[in-house]
C-alpha cells in the first residue's frame, strides 16, 4: 500500500506533518498515521494561546482501536485549533493533509522546521 | 512462541487485512474499516474468521456427565442440535472461561458434544477435561480438534439468507442456539444459529481443508476482530481475559452478569461456592455505562464516584459506531449499579462524567 506524503511540508518521526504559510505552521498527522490508526473517533487538542515545545505532547488522537499521543513539530504559540474535528474527527481519515488539520502554531523560530524529516526521508521511514 | 495462524491467513492478507495478535493467534483485525464492517453487520451482513476459537470434541457413555460436571449450565437439557452458553468455573466458582456447548448428533450411539473455548485456552481446557475425566473415572473421549476446523461467523439481518442460499438443507428454521450439519459445496458444516454480535446469523464450523471454498462462497463484507469487539460491546457480551480474567480480575458468573448460565440444580465444579454466593448476593456487578463528557473509555481506566473516589475499573470500552457515543463495561459496587447512576471515568487524568446504562446498549436479535 502506498501513502501520500506531499513534499510541500516536513514530518516528524511520530507521523505529524508541519506546513508553513506566511510564518504560521499548520500541523496534522500523515496519511500513513491515519491509516494505521483506523477510524478516528476522538481528538483532544490544546487551547488557543497555549505554548508548545518542539517534540512536546500537544494532544491525543484516538481511533476505535488505539490511542496515540500527538507531538509538536515546532515550538510556539497555538493560534488556531481545528474545531471541526470535535464533531467530525473522521476528517483526519478523509483528508489528513487538508481538512483534517489540527493546529496552527505561531513558531518561535521557523528554523526548527529544518530539524524535521523531508518528505523523502519520511517515506523511507514508513516504507 | 510463533503465532498460530488461521487457515486463510494468506487469503485475508491478499484481501488487504491488517492483523493483530490475539490469544496467541495472528488474526485479521480490520479488512476495510471498523466502522464500515460494524455497519455492515448491523444493517446487512458480515463474515468473520474466528478460527482462533477452540473446538473440543467429547463423546462416549459418560460424555454428558463429564460436560455437566465441568460447565455451569444444565447440559442434560440439550437435545441433539441444541446449544447453550456456559461458564467454566473453578472450585471457588470463579470463571476460568466462557463457552458455547453444542450437542452434536450421537456418534456410535453415544452422546456427543462440541464446545468452543476461547482463543489460546484450548490446550489448557483439553487438559482440564482429561484430568477430571481420569480423576472421576468417566468413560469419554476428549479430543482437541482446534487445528482441524476453521470457524466463520456470518452475522447481520441478511446473514441467514446468505447461509440459506448456499446450504443444501434449509437452515432458517433453526431457532437461536439451535444447530445442525448442513452441506455446503459437498462439505458438511456444523451450522449454528449463534453469534457474538447481537445480530441474527450463523456460526459455521468447517473442516480446515474446505475453509477457503466455504469462505469464498459467502459473499458479504469481511470483518475483523476490531468490529467483532465493537459489536459485542454494544451487545453487552463478555470478552474473556478482559471482562473477566481468572488471574487478574477473578469474577463469578453472578458478578459478570451471566448468572443465567449457572444451573445450581446440577453438580459441577464450583457449584457449592456459587450456591453460597447466590445466597449472599454480590458486592460488585458488571454494568454498562455511557460517557456523557467527551472521551473514549478504555480497558483499565478507573471508575470513580462523583466525589472522585475510585470504586471500579473499566473492563471494555469503545466509541460505539451504532450510537456514536462512548460506551463501556466495568465492575462497580452494587449500590452504584442502577441504570441512571452518575459516575466518572478517569481518562488520562481527567474525570469524565458517565451514566450507568442497561445492557445491551442496542436492541439485539
Amino acid at each position: 500500500m502506498s501513502f501520500d506524503t506531499p513534499d510541500d511540508r516536513r514530518y516528524l518521526e511520530s507521523h505529524e506533518w508541519a506546513h508553513e504559510t506566511d510564518g504560521v505552521v499548520r500541523v496534522g498527522i500523515s496519511d500513513f498515521a491515519q491509516d494505521e490508526l483506523g477510524d478516528v473517533v476522538f481528538v483532544e487538542l490544546p487551547d488557543e494561546g497555549d505554548a508548545l515545545e518542539q517534540e512536546g505532547e500537544f494532544g491525543v488522537v484516538e481511533s476505535i482501536k488505539a490511542v496515540s499521543d500527538l507531538y509538536a513539530p515546532v515550538s510556539g504559540e497555538v493560534v488556531a485549533v481545528n474545531d471541526d474535528l470535535f464533531d467530525a474527527p473522521e476528517l483526519v481519515n478523509d483528508d489528513p493533509f487538508g481538512d483534517g488539520w489540527m493546529l496552527e502554531i505561531d513558531p518561535d523560530d521557523t528554523d526548527e522546521l529544518e530539524d524535521l524529516l523531508t518528505a523523502d526521508e519520511y517515506e523511507d521511514q514508513i516504507a | 512462541m510463533p503465532l498460530q495462524t488461521p487457515p486463510l491467513r494468506g487469503l485475508h492478507d491478499e484481501r488487504g487485512a491488517k492483523f493483530t495478535e490475539f490469544g496467541g493467534w495472528d488474526m485479521p483485525v480490520e479488512f476495510d474499516s471498523i466502522q464500515t464492517e460494524h455497519a455492515a453487520v448491523r444493517d446487512d451482513a458480515g463474515i468473520f474468521d474466528v478460527s482462533h476459537m477452540g473446538q473440543i470434541h467429547v463423546t462416549g457413555p459418560d460424555a454428558t456427565e463429564l460436560m455437566q460436571r465441568l460447565t455451569s449450565n444444565d447440559v442434560s437439557r440439550l437435545a441433539v442440535g441444541d446449544s447453550q452458553y456456559a461458564a467454566i468455573t473453578d472450585e471457588d466458582g470463579i470463571i476460568i472461561d466462557d463457552t458455547v456447548v453444542y450437542r452434536l448428533p450421537d456418534e456410535d450411539e453415544q452422546p456427543t458434544y462440541l464446545f468452543v473455548p476461547n482463543a489460546g485456552t484450548d490446550e489448557s481446557t483439553h487438559e482440564r477435561w482429561l484430568s477430571y475425566r481420569n480423576e472421576w473415572d468417566l468413560e469419554a473421549t476428549v479430543d482437541n480438534q482446534t487445528d482441524e476446523y476453521a470457524m466463520f461467523a456470518v452475522q447481520g439481518p441478511n446473514a441467514p439468507g446468505l447461509v440459506e442460499d448456499i446450504t443444501d438443507e434449509s437452515v432458517t428454521d433453526l431457532e437461536r442456539f439451535e444447530a445442525q450439519y448442513a452441506t455446503i459445496d459437498d462439505v458438511e458444516c456444523w451450522t449454528a444459529r449463534t453469534g457474538y454480535t447481537g445480530e441474527d446469523g450463523f456460526e459455521l464450523i468447517v473442516p480446515s481443508t474446505a475453509a477457503e471454498k466455504i469462505w469464498t462462497a459467502i459473499d458479504c463484507q469481511p470483518c475483523g476482530l476490531g468490529a467483532r469487539d465493537t459489536l459485542r460491546i454494544e451487545a453487552g457480551l463478555l470478552l474473556a481475559g478482559q471482562d473477566f480474567d481468572h488471574e487478574d480480575d477473578p469474577r463469578t458468573p453472578y458478578e459478570a452478569g451471566i448468572g443465567f448460565t449457572v444451573a445450581l440444580e446440577t453438580a459441577f465444579v464450583g457449584r457449592d461456592a456459587l450456591a453460597e454466593r447466590d445466597e449472599a448476593g454480590v458486592d460488585e456487578r458488571l454494568v454498562g455505562f455511557q460517557l456523557i463528557d467527551r472521551g473514549v473509555p478504555r480497558h483499565g481506566y478507573d471508575i470513580t464516584t462523583t466525589e472522585s473516589r475510585v470504586i471500579g475499573t473499566v473492563t471494555s470500552g469503545t466509541m460505539s459506531p451504532t450510537l456514536a457515543q462512548p460506551i463501556g463495561l466495568g465492575y462497580v459496587p452494587v449500590e452504584y449499579a442502577e441504570p441512571g447512576t452518575t459516575l466518572q471515568v478517569v481518562v488520562r487524568g481527567q474525570s469524565k462524567k458517565a451514566r450507568v446504562e442497561t445492557i445491551p446498549f442496542i436492541d439485539t436479535a
